[in-house]
């Protein structure tokens, strides 16, 4: 085949006519987006001392719209197809995007009540991020009570990525939503007000490695177009079902390097060993509310990006990829498991335990099924409500000097007795973490392991439960500190949460536990059913294949 | 309309749990009373139950059906055969003893024992939701779930500088075996969605038409394996029994009679319930291993126990040993052993029961030390306390007359006809019994007082109401354990019908292979 041949097969069609494009179902990203440009013009026209509190209201009700929209496109795109493609096959709508999509939306919205909180003028983030750590204009800033209000467009344009990312339907624009959502969250990690300079590192940190493993992924982009003549995803499934679009003969290898190195892009962003190492680091050093952030909106969007891109575009290729994941799976559960054990420090423990459900829900990724969707959905989000509740109970236990949080765990003595409202939340949350029955974990770990063992993974379940068991000890081990040990000499002062951090708590409270009392309503409606054929007890579609009327392609 | 007996059973206490909860600090005094109360009520409840059970009915009753998550198949289904209904029974009995004698325990700490009482009454729902569970998803929640109060009570509200660790210990020993049933419960789930219909319905697993019918043995086999090792810690069976020690010398000793009377006893209500129904191939293929292990944890619970200094270490240490004869009475697939069994977990609740709180009694007139060697000549200033400790400590050595002995009988018949062996091997741990506890006796209520005891008041009014109804029913059923058999016994030829076992032929020399004859494979 000559290189003429190849570029005549690969003429793009010339598009004459002006593109067809669903506002109506693009419509809660674009709400997302015009909030964040709004927002610029916000920062750039309104008084500075209106800034916040317009901002404030912009970004929530801009979510809530969102949410909105997207919960009624919920019966638009429901019936015997799984979903519509819209702006030329780049945006799907289908079941699993809306419901990623709405995860976010909430998320992100309780997200912002922890971003929002304010205390006598001061925010988690720094007065005026480009002063110098520690010089007196920095503390001149302070004085003057300056504050960051552009931490809001920001925000909207990270979950306008999110959105995006969970939605997209080729692999460039996945890769373009990668951007969005990572840049502002680079720019976020930076902006804490105290430790300035530790948290700066972590910024510097996540866009370094960030920045590599989208070299990675986009690399393996361009390798899967080698082998399969298209970035569209359900062009990449037939062409993995063809054997290869034949643009390229014996390009097996291609597609082979092409699923490694997109895997790592998206594992990189799940936060999976051995990619885990800028979680840590970075959880501990970003303004909390921002970590709340991220470790329940950005692991949602990675997973969903990364279920979509090994459920449809590989989705043909599940005997290929599924021993890397088992490795990945396995990695992930003990590495993180174990180093979980010696931590001491409230923020990186809850990072590395964040490692480990990354572990537990890649267990359901492998199980390449219908039932595997389903059991990560659920977990994301019920792992999304309790880790925000986690962190906003973090915001609020300060170290006595210096007013910066009490993040060594030793601090955290006694707290049982000193705040049991917020020790109660905290156990709870700790005791959902380890997946106790009747919390919202509990039915995630189950329906994760579930879908594995009926996959046939029941050694990965094995490790799974065996990890859990380590992961255990540490969520126990802060709550015999918090309510068997006598409060520390250095006892943390713990701030009476306002209304919006306790807002973020209560509805963390009730979200794991309606989850985990009741959690049919979401398993039945929400998420996708099992196909009818897995029942009846036939093989599911073919071996190796992931079952396709999930996600539209 | 008929009563819904086992949800009010269950939601009455929880509910209790709520309002305790909730009450304002510095209301010690209301919370007590309030507790009480209900734990009262629950008790009616349960009375009014075991009343209307039929005993020659269908082998569960006040059966519930409701479906809770759809998607697995889960339902919220409760029921009651013969021995889960004394089981309830014997928690809703002690929970009130147990609240009795806590009435004091708790002043001056910070909460008034508020907490405490709270999690008393949210441990009894689950206790009574666990032996109600006739779905194996709603067991598993009500037995992962039933750790966390128990939890609490020992690390909180425990004794001793070592409370944390014990709880620490409990809780990861429970939750690691709990986690390996979880395993084996999602593969449960995973076979009877091949077989066509993914279910927790312990009515449609079980049985030679069930679901869990046409499995393959070695999978079986680790599915009981997986659900065994769980119960085997809960029980707790040697090797797995090391927490028990730490956790009893830790809890108040309230919290152990619940921890050790009731609690375990899920342990080995799991194996016959589950092991043995779910898996009976397995089940008795693994006969052999299970009965050896019971006969290790009878001697060596006996003989450490014997070693003891500690009187709530020791009595953690007589449970041992007599946990091993209720594991051997089930796993000897024999009808009278079996229910001997069943019939030893009532009774041994009752005898433990009775010792811990009467040693808990002494122990709080002795600025809290359970070591032995304070104790001496208890007898002469306080002869109530110690008449009550001989005849709970002679229950326990199970002395003909009191309601032990029975059980402990039975289970020796049982065993003997399915083989003569491990028969005799147990009854050393009966004069063993008789060692360590009329030692214990003679060390701490005989000879000459102490100088710090001569001036200890006897049982008081209240702690004579909370252990005096324990020393009866020891003595009635010990005399008349007729009704208890009533309706153990139905439920015990239920199991054994559905494992595919039948007694071997009684005359005697009976080879041992001829009493596996009927095993189901």
């Amino acid at each position: 085949m000559s290189p003429l041949s190849l570029s005549v097969l690969a003429a793009p069609a010339v598009i004459t006519e002006p593109p067809e494009i669903d506002y109506g179902l693009l419509s809660p990203m674009l709400v997302v987006f015009a909030v964040g440009v709004i927002g610029v013009a916000v920062e750039a026209f309104a008084p500075k001392d209106k800034r916040r509190i317009v901002q404030l209201w912009l970004a929530g009700l801009g979510l809530l719209a969102a949410f909105v929209l997207t919960v009624l496109q919920v019966g638009a795109v429901t019936g015997p197809e799984a979903g519509v493609a819209i702006a030329f096959g780049t945006v799907m709508v289908d079941g699993p995007a809306l419901f990623f999509q709405g995860t976010i939306l909430v998320l992100a919205l309780v997200s912002l009540l922890l971003i929002a909180e304010h205390r006598d003028g001061e925010s988690a983030f720094a007065a005026q991020a480009a002063t110098v750590p520690g010089s007196g204009e920095e503390a001149e800033h302070r004085l003057a009570g300056s504050q960051h209000t552009e931490v809001y467009p920001l925000v909207m344009f990270a979950v306008l990525g999110m959105q995006l990312f969970v939605s997209a339907g080729d692999f460039l624009t996945m890769f373009i939503a990668l951007e969005v959502m990572s840049l502002p969250l680079y720019l976020l990690c930076g902006l804490a007000r105290t430790r300035r300079l530790f948290s700066q590192e972590a910024a510097l940190k996540y866009f370094l490695l960030g920045a590599f493993s989208s070299a990675f992924f986009l690399f393996g982009i361009a390798m899967v177009y080698g082998y399969a003549g298209s970035v569209q995803f359900g062009a990449v499934h037939e062409a993995i079902g063809a054997g290869g679009a034949g643009t390229i003969e014996n390009g097996e290898p291609l597609l082979l390097i092409g699923i490694a190195l997109i895997a790592v892009g998206l594992l990189f962003k799940v936060g999976a060993v051995p990619f885990h190492n800028w979680k840590p680091d970075v959880y501990q050093g970003a303004p909390t509310p921002i970590t709340a952030l991220m470790a329940s909106c950005t692991l949602v969007a990675a997973f969903g990006a990364l279920l979509r891109v090994f459920y449809v575009a590989f989705g043909g290729a599940v005997w290929e990829w599924r021993p890397m994941m088992w490795v990945v799976a396995i990695l992930t559960m003990v590495v993180a498991a174990a180093i979980a054990v010696t931590q001491r420090d409230v923020k990186r423990l809850l990072a590395y335990s964040s490692v480990v459900h990354a572990g537990f829900i890649l267990t359901a990724v492998v199980a390449a099924s219908p039932e595997g969707l389903a059991g990560a959905m659920f977990y994301l989000a019920a792992y999304g409500f309790t880790t925000i509740g986690a962190f906003a109970v973090v915001t609020l236990v300060r170290a006595r000097e210096g007013g910066g949080e009490a993040g060594e765990l030793a601090q955290w003595a006694g707290l049982g007795r000193t705040s049991p409202f917020l020790a109660c939340s905290l156990a709870l949350f700790l005791l959902a973490f380890a997946g106790i029955p009747l919390t919202s974990g509990f039915i995630g770990k189950f329906a994760v392991f579930e879908a594995a063992v009926a996959a046939g993974a029941t050694p990965l379940v094995i490790v799974g439960v065996l990890s859990s068991a380590v992961t255990a000890f540490f969520y126990v081990r802060i709550i015999v500190l918090m309510f068997f040990a006598d409060p520390a000499e250095s006892a943390p002062k713990v701030l009476k949460p306002g209304a919006l951090t306790g807002t973020a708590i209560i509805v963390g409270v009730a979200a794991t536990l309606i989850l985990g009392v009741f959690p049919g309503p979401v398993l039945d409606n929400l998420v996708p059913q099992p196909v009818p054929e897995a029942v009846n007890g036939t093989q599911p579609a073919e071996a190796g294949m992931v079952p396709g009327d999930m996600f539209v392609r | 309309m008929t009563i819904p007996w086992l949800t009010l059973a269950i939601a009455l206490p929880a509910v209790g749990a709520l309002i305790v909860a909730l009450l304002p600090r510095g209301q010690g005094e209301l919370a007590k009373r309030v507790t009480f109360g209900f734990t009262l009520a629950v008790l009616a409840v349960v009375g009014a139950m075991a009343l209307n059970f039929q005993a020659d009915g269908p082998r569960f009753q006040f059966t519930e059906t409701h479906v809770w998550i759809e998607r697995f198949g889960v339902h919220y289904a409760v029921g009651v055969d013969g021995i889960a209904l004394v089981l309830i029974g014997l928690s809703a009995l002690l929970v009130p003893l147990v609240v009795l004698a806590a009435w004091k325990e708790q002043q001056g700490t910070e909460d008034e024992g508020k907490g405490y009482f709270a999690l008393i009454l949210i441990l009894e729902a689950m206790m009574i939701g666990v032996f109600a569970a006739t779905d194996v998803f709603l067991f598993y929640v009500f037995f992962e779930a039933m750790l966390i109060p128990v939890y609490f009570m020992i690390g909180r509200y425990g004794r001793g500088e070592g409370r944390r660790r014990a709880a620490v210990k409990f809780l990861l020993y429970s939750l690691l075996g709990g986690l390996l049933m979880l395993v084996a419960v999602i593969g449960v789930y995973a076979l009877s969605a091949q077989a066509g219909n993914g279910t927790f319905l312990w009515s449609e697993l079980v049985g030679s038409d069930g679901l869990l019918a046409g499995i393959d043995p070695a999978t079986a086999r680790w599915l009981f394996l997986g659900f065994f090792i769980a119960f085997a810690i809960k029980a707790p069976m040697w090797p797995v029994h090391t927490w028990l020690p730490t956790a009893a010398q830790s809890s108040r000793p309230g919290t152990a009679v619940l921890l050790v009377g009731v609690l375990d006893k899920v342990g080995t209500y799991g194996m016959l319930r589950y092991c043995l129904e779910l898996f009976p191939g397995a089940a008795t293929w693994f006969v052999w291993p299970v009965v050896v292990l019971s006969l290790v944890s009878i001697v060596y619970g006996a003989v450490v126990a014997i070693g003891q200094s500690d009187m709530l270490k020791l009595i953690a240490y007589t449970s041992v040993s007599h946990f091993g004869f209720i594991t051997l009475g089930i796993f000897a697939m024999t009808s009278q052993a079996q229910s001997g069994a069943a019939l030893y977990m009532v009774n041994h609740g009752f005898s433990t029961g009775a010792l811990f709180l009467v040693v808990g009694f002494l122990i709080a007139r002795n600025n809290g030390s359970a070591a032995i060697a304070d104790y001496g000549g208890v007898q002469k200033v306080a002869p109530v306390l110690a008449a009550m400790f001989l005849i709970a400590g002679l229950s326990s050595l199970a002395l003909p007359g009191l309601s032990p002995f029975v059980s402990e009988f039975l289970v020796f018949v049982g065993t003997y006809a399915f083989n003569p062996v491990p028969a005799i091997i147990a009854t050393v741990g009966v004069v063993l019994a008789a060692l360590y506890i009329l030692w214990m006796y003679q060390r701490t209520m005989t000879g000459p007082v102490r100088e710090k005891l001569a001036h200890i008041s006897d049982l008081s009014l209240r702690e004579k109401f909370a252990v005096g109804p324990l020393i009866a029913v020891i003595i009635l059923f010990g005399v008349y354990p007729q009704p208890l058999l009533d309706v153990i016994n139905p439920a015990v030829e239920g199991t054994m019908q559905q494992v595919g076992v039948s007694d071997p032929a009684p005359e005697l020399g009976v080879d041992q292979a001829d009493g596996q004859e009927g095993a189901g494979e």
